[in-house]
């Protein structure tokens, strides 16, 4: 957000703060180690709001849980931005001095009225208000997001919504407020960090805006760099529909099922010329693959860093030697760049951290000795004599202009439902997530046994259970426009009528992305896995008819 | 979170914690309006001190912490159900197994009781019921040592209750564990026997109402005297109670012997808010009876005194943590809370003086770890009852994160009298530094056991001499001073003056004023593994040297009554080793006495070989 990637805060402001707002996050059990920075805050006296379709166990612990209807956060968003602003809370001197399009964007949240945000959302107009109140007279205020708000198809939408409250309240730059997206792993911040995006040099230079970083790229490679954004996942997966895209070297990843549509997905995989895997584990889509190279682990087996959330680069050692014929990335692509003409030699990670040290003005001041020294450095750090970032944007609250720098714009966001929209003949809003005891397709977590780890089923309220006439463990065919599958039914106190919830952490059981869309947003290329609409019916019983209501 | 509560499980814990507010708290669910919006939180953690009141309703409802009423008492009050479960069973009063029978009989065969045919009596429970666990349990010390052997009995059912029997006899064998009819132990002057004698009556401070007063009736004890010491205190105002607590140099009945003036002040200084005061009546040393016999026939009296404290420390809630083995205390002090509360000498105006302060009554469930101030106060705020580290101390960081004054109930009687005859006056009762008066529990080889009340600096000749001597053709061997966490001395040194100079003089401790006497009939041996088996029972295994210096003290005890393995001099090396690290190294006076009573045991009566 306004030009860095990541999220404002450190983890430890969020056990200082006053106010927590976890909105399409579950992260009791989908970011457990920051939650327990959240429960740190909790026992210091922080009230906690979850905004979620879910009463997740994160819920649970809050203060106020908002079940708002599955796609409707901008409408909650714009209704509570209505009211900041009607009540006269929003931080008037911050948005003058710091923002700009503040009048834009009051103007297009004025038809928001506290009764139209319950209508759309669900939510009673004054729990709305309670969290618009409470969020703005917050001394400190920390929101949090996660796949919740960014696995839809207006995701950057989404996001915008919510900085949009950060800047009207004055909640970002300070210690203690901030604008945090969670990040999974321990590595996903750090992959992005390193280049490991279509549109981005490593530090988040950019290709086609910055012709200077490219250049210095140019010099430091010895190549040249096109000047233009590459693919996202979900565009490369057009761009094999169109048969523009015919070999893919994919590493570390899934796609086979991690993608929405999964019918799709595996059949466009199956239609590359070339498929490349390089993975530690046999993946689905490993086992499609023209050649598979054998990785070692990045923990323990290599030597490296990693990036978490809280932009916090931290040294990691290698402990084993990778099993059999694995071997480092880093290797492969060395050994792969010789065979295609380019001689690299055999460069050792730390080399390569060297390299990026001298190319991104952000990590300049990370060498390894200091890495090592202080525990891990948050970036930015610029020199040798820096101490690391605790808090982005900072520099929002100077009064210099010249130390101020850019202003941070409001987004005027509209509200767009959810794509597949519910009909009489797929009434059921299915969202799909993530547990505490695996790890997405379960690549790596579903070989160690979990007592806490239940089959894949597809989890309904107890209320259309009874209208299904199933219980725990029926079998039921869960349809959508896209396939069907058949699940077991669990019965889930957690959700409403009409709401249904599916894991994607068992493909081998239920390949639970063959019912969701591909339908993505065109700005960050991610798909709507939380709404697809689906019907449901019960097998092997009386029959009903498909999804009447 | 599978098991469903039964309704009747459902109506016990609603009955402790109210009707619940929505279906995501264990209510009826109601999604057309909770479909979308949820409260709890914080509001809800608030209430995990009534954790362990929702449990005592459970267990007593249907006899054990079963999977649904567990689960049920978590959905209210949010918590984990491995969490309350850790709970539950930290304490020994709590069953996580559906019970064989609806009164469940609790046999102390501790120490005191051991002397007394407890032994006998667990027999004739085997015989009858089979082997200990299902229908009858051995218990530690049940705090009814004058009046051994003893009995605890847990009745099932809503309208049940626990009822103590002492003393316990054959045909309470068949008839407790039937629920049938008993005689309950009544309140019973005769456990302070000073009190019968019209010599010694006049003398009495800390027992003065005991036998005279009714226990039931505020009316009563206001005709006695009582309540004028509030009155006295409100007339001083705060700073002046501390300064006559001061004056006094009330040293702690509960061991520790702490300037109860100096915490006073420390506790009414801290600048957060709210301040607490805990009288503490977990009193659980093996031996230790006193606090129970003045709460049950002197409430008012302890509840007089903590509302003094309150007022004096600007305390507006105060606690009385009672052990769960005395039910019959219990009773009597809720009685006695609601007539003080009727009456206004608790609420938001006592005495019409604009004074305020209430009093709650928590119950402890079995642990004598909870007699810690520490622990006590994570066992009110439904923890397990595990000690805290110190600093910080609770005087800044005491109950629920606050300012809290705590002392016993030994202690808090003591004030009235402080105010009744002024701190220098009573400052010039006892020795130069052990003022006043202290009550000891004599138990055992002695004719009239009972609670004495005797001046600080009394020798233990002169006390043993109120209670009688052994019955007639036995002689003294042994006493045990302070109880389990004390140490033993022998008959050469009865000229010990119970005072805490005399006392550190001669390096043992008066403890909780356990004065338990041993004949020389006594299997002294069987009495030392019994310590060692309650201290290895009794800890709550929260640091290495206790959890494992109290299995391994046992373990060699045990060796070297076998004879086994040889070397005594080795294994009695062991024990000093094991005693060292746990009292250096321990978190709490727990690890810290463990070993006591039985290195002094081994040391001056030569038991197991040792030196003397």
């Amino acid at each position: 957000m306004f030009g860095a990637g990541g999220g404002t805060s450190s983890y430890e402001e969020v056990e200082h703060t006053d106010l927590i707002v976890l909105w399409g996050s579950n992260a009791r059990e989908t970011h457990p180690i920051f939650f327990h920075h959240v429960l740190r805050g909790i026992r210091g006296g922080a009230r906690m709001y979850v905004v979620d379709p879910r009463r997740t166990t994160s819920a649970e612990w809050a203060d106020t849980w908002l079940g708002i209807d599955v796609g409707s956060d901008i409408a909650l968003s714009n209704t509570m931005a209505r009211e900041i602003i009607r009540a006269g809370l929003h931080n008037r001197e911050f948005i003058e001095r710091a923002t700009v399009g503040f009048d834009e964007y009051a103007a297009s949240v004025e038809s928001w009225t506290l009764e139209e945000g319950e209508r759309v959302t669900g939510v009673p107009a004054d729990v709305i208000r309670d969290l618009a109140h409470a969020y703005a007279r917050a001394d400190r205020a920390i929101l949090c997001w996660t796949l919740g708000i960014t696995e839809h198809h207006n995701a950057v939408d989404n996001v915008l919504c919510l900085i949009n409250l950060g800047l009207l309240c004055g909640h970002v730059g300070r210690y203690g407020s901030g604008l945090n997206p969670l990040r999974g792993q321990n590595n996903v911040q750090g992959g992005g960090d390193m280049g490991a995006i279509p549109n981005k040099l490593p530090g988040f230079q950019d290709i086609e805006k910055d012709p200077e970083a490219r250049a210095r790229f140019e010099v430091a490679w010895d190549c040249a760099i096109p000047p233009r954004y590459g693919k996202h996942l979900s565009a490369m997966f057009e761009a094999i529909e169109h048969g523009e895209l015919t070999a893919l070297y994919v590493i570390g990843e899934n796609p086979a099922q991690s993608e929405a549509d999964a019918g799709r997905a595996k059949r466009l995989l199956g239609s590359l010329d070339t498929l490349i895997v390089q993975d530690i584990l046999m993946t689905a889509t490993a086992e499609m693959a023209d050649v598979v190279f054998p990785a070692a682990s990045s923990w323990a087996e290599t030597e490296g860093t990693v990036t978490n959330s809280e932009r916090r680069v931290q040294l990691m050692r290698k402990a084993l030697d990778p099993p059999g014929q694995a071997r480092d990335d880093i290797w492969i692509v060395a050994q792969l760049a010789r065979c295609l003409g380019r001689d690299w030699g055999d460069p050792t990670p730390r080399q390569m951290w060297d390299e990026l040290c001298s190319l991104s003005p952000m990590h300049r001041g990370m060498s390894y000795e200091r890495l090592a020294d202080l525990g891990g450095i948050q970036w930015p750090c610029p020199d040798d004599s820096h101490p690391g970032t605790q808090f982005l944007h900072a520099r929002l609250w100077e009064t210099d202009p010249e130390a101020r720098g850019m202003p941070a714009p409001f987004s005027v966001v509209v509200f767009e439902p959810p794509v597949d929209e519910l009909s009489d003949e797929f009434p059921i809003r299915l969202t799909t997530g993530r547990r505490l005891d695996s790890y997405n397709t379960g690549v790596q977590s579903g070989l160690f046994r979990s007592p806490m780890r239940a089959r894949e089923a597809v989890c309904l309220s107890p209320e259309d259970a009874v209208r299904y006439g199933v219980g725990d463990g029926d079998r039921v065919r869960v349809t959508s426009r896209r396939g069907s599958v058949e699940a077991p039914v669990r019965v889930d106190r957690s959700l409403r009528p009409g709401l249904a919830f599916m894991t994607l952490h068992f493909p081998d059981q239920v390949e639970t992305n063959v019912l969701t869309i591909d339908a993505w947003d065109p700005k960050s290329g991610t798909a709507e896995f939380k709404a697809s609409a689906v019907r449901i019916e019960p097998l092997e019983q009386p029959a009903v008819t498909g999804g009447g209501q | 979170m599978s098991a469903a509560p039964t309704e009747e499980e459902r109506a016990a814990v609603d009955d402790v914690l109210g009707r619940p507010e929505s279906g995501w708290h264990g209510g009826l669910r109601e999604i057309d309006v909770e479909g979308h919006v949820g409260f709890g939180g914080k509001a809800s953690r608030d209430r995990r001190h009534l954790l362990l009141p929702a449990l005592h309703a459970l267990q007593r409802a249907v006899g054990w912490i079963s999977e649904g009423g567990l689960n049920h008492v978590c959905e209210r009050l949010d918590v984990a159900p491995a969490d309350a479960y850790g709970v539950a069973t930290f304490y020994s009063m709590f069953r996580t197994e559906p019970p064989a029978t609806n009164a469940i009989v609790h046999v102390c065969d501790d120490i005191a009781c051991r002397t007394k045919g407890a032994e006998a009596v667990c027999a004739q429970f085997e015989r009858a019921h089979g082997p200990a666990g299902s229908k009858w349990e051995r218990s530690n010390c049940l705090g009814l040592c004058e009046r051994a052997p003893a009995a605890l009995v847990q009745m099932v059912g809503i309208g049940g209750s626990e009822v103590a029997i002492s003393p316990v006899n054959e045909h309470h064998v068949v008839s407790l564990t039937d629920g049938g009819p008993m005689s309950a132990g009544g309140v019973d002057a005769d456990s302070a026997p000073q009190t019968r004698d019209a010599r010694t009556r006049d003398d009495l401070r800390l027992l003065r109402r005991v036998g005279v007063v009714d226990p039931r009736s505020i009316d009563d004890y206001r005709a006695n005297g009582g309540y004028e010491a509030l009155r006295t205190a409100i007339e001083l105002g705060p700073s002046g109670v501390i300064r006559e607590v001061t004056d006094a140099k009330l040293l702690g009945r509960g061991g520790a012997a702490f300037p109860t003036g100096v915490k006073w002040q420390a506790v009414a200084t801290q600048p957060a808010r709210p301040h607490y005061f805990v009288c503490n009546a977990d009193e659980s040393e093996p031996g230790t009876f006193k606090d129970r016999v003045l709460l049950e026939n002197d409430p008012f009296s302890v509840l007089e005194a903590l509302t003094i404290a309150g007022y004096a420390t600007a305390a507006e809630r105060g606690y009385v943590y009672i052990r769960g083995e005395y039910p019959l205390a219990t009773r009597l002090l809720e009685q006695a809370i609601e007539q003080a509360r009727a009456r206004g000498f608790l609420g938001d105006d006592v005495m019409g003086e604009g004074v305020r302060f209430d009093v709650e009554i928590r119950r402890g469930a079995g642990a004598y770890i909870c007699g810690e101030e520490t622990a006590l106060f994570n066992s009110i705020e439904g923890r397990r009852g595990e000690p805290r580290n110190k600093p910080p101390f609770p005087v800044t960081h005491g109950l629920f994160g606050k300012p809290t004054g705590i002392n016993n109930v030994e202690t808090l009687a003591n004030v009235l009298e402080i105010l009744r005859i002024g701190g220098p006056a009573y400052a010039a009762t006892g020795t130069g530094d052990s003022t006043g008066t202290r009550l000891f529990c004599l138990s055992g080889a002695v004719e009239r056991p009972g609670v004495y009340e005797v001046e600080c600096g009394t020798s233990l000749r002169d006390l043993l001499s109120l209670a009688g001597p052994p019955p007639a053709g036995r002689s003294l061997r042994a006493v045990l001073l302070g109880g389990a966490a004390g140490s033993f001395v022998t008959p050469e040194e009865l000229d010990l003056p119970l005072s805490f100079e005399g006392a550190r003089a001669a390096d043992v401790t008066l403890g909780s004023g356990v004065v338990m006497a041993f004949d020389d009939t006594a299997d002294m041996e069987d009495i030392v593994l019994r310590i060692a088996a309650f201290f290895r029972d009794e800890s709550c295994g929260q640091c290495v040297p206790c959890r494992v210096g109290t299995v391994r003290q046992e373990e060699a005890l045990h060796r070297l009554s076998a004879g086994t393995n040889g070397s005594r001099v080795r294994e009695l090396q062991l024990l000093s080793d094991v005693a060292q690290v746990m009292r250096d190294a321990s978190i709490c006076g727990l690890g810290q006495t463990a070993s006591g009573a039985v290195q002094s045991a081994i040391a001056k009566l030569g038991v197991f070989g040792g030196a003397a």
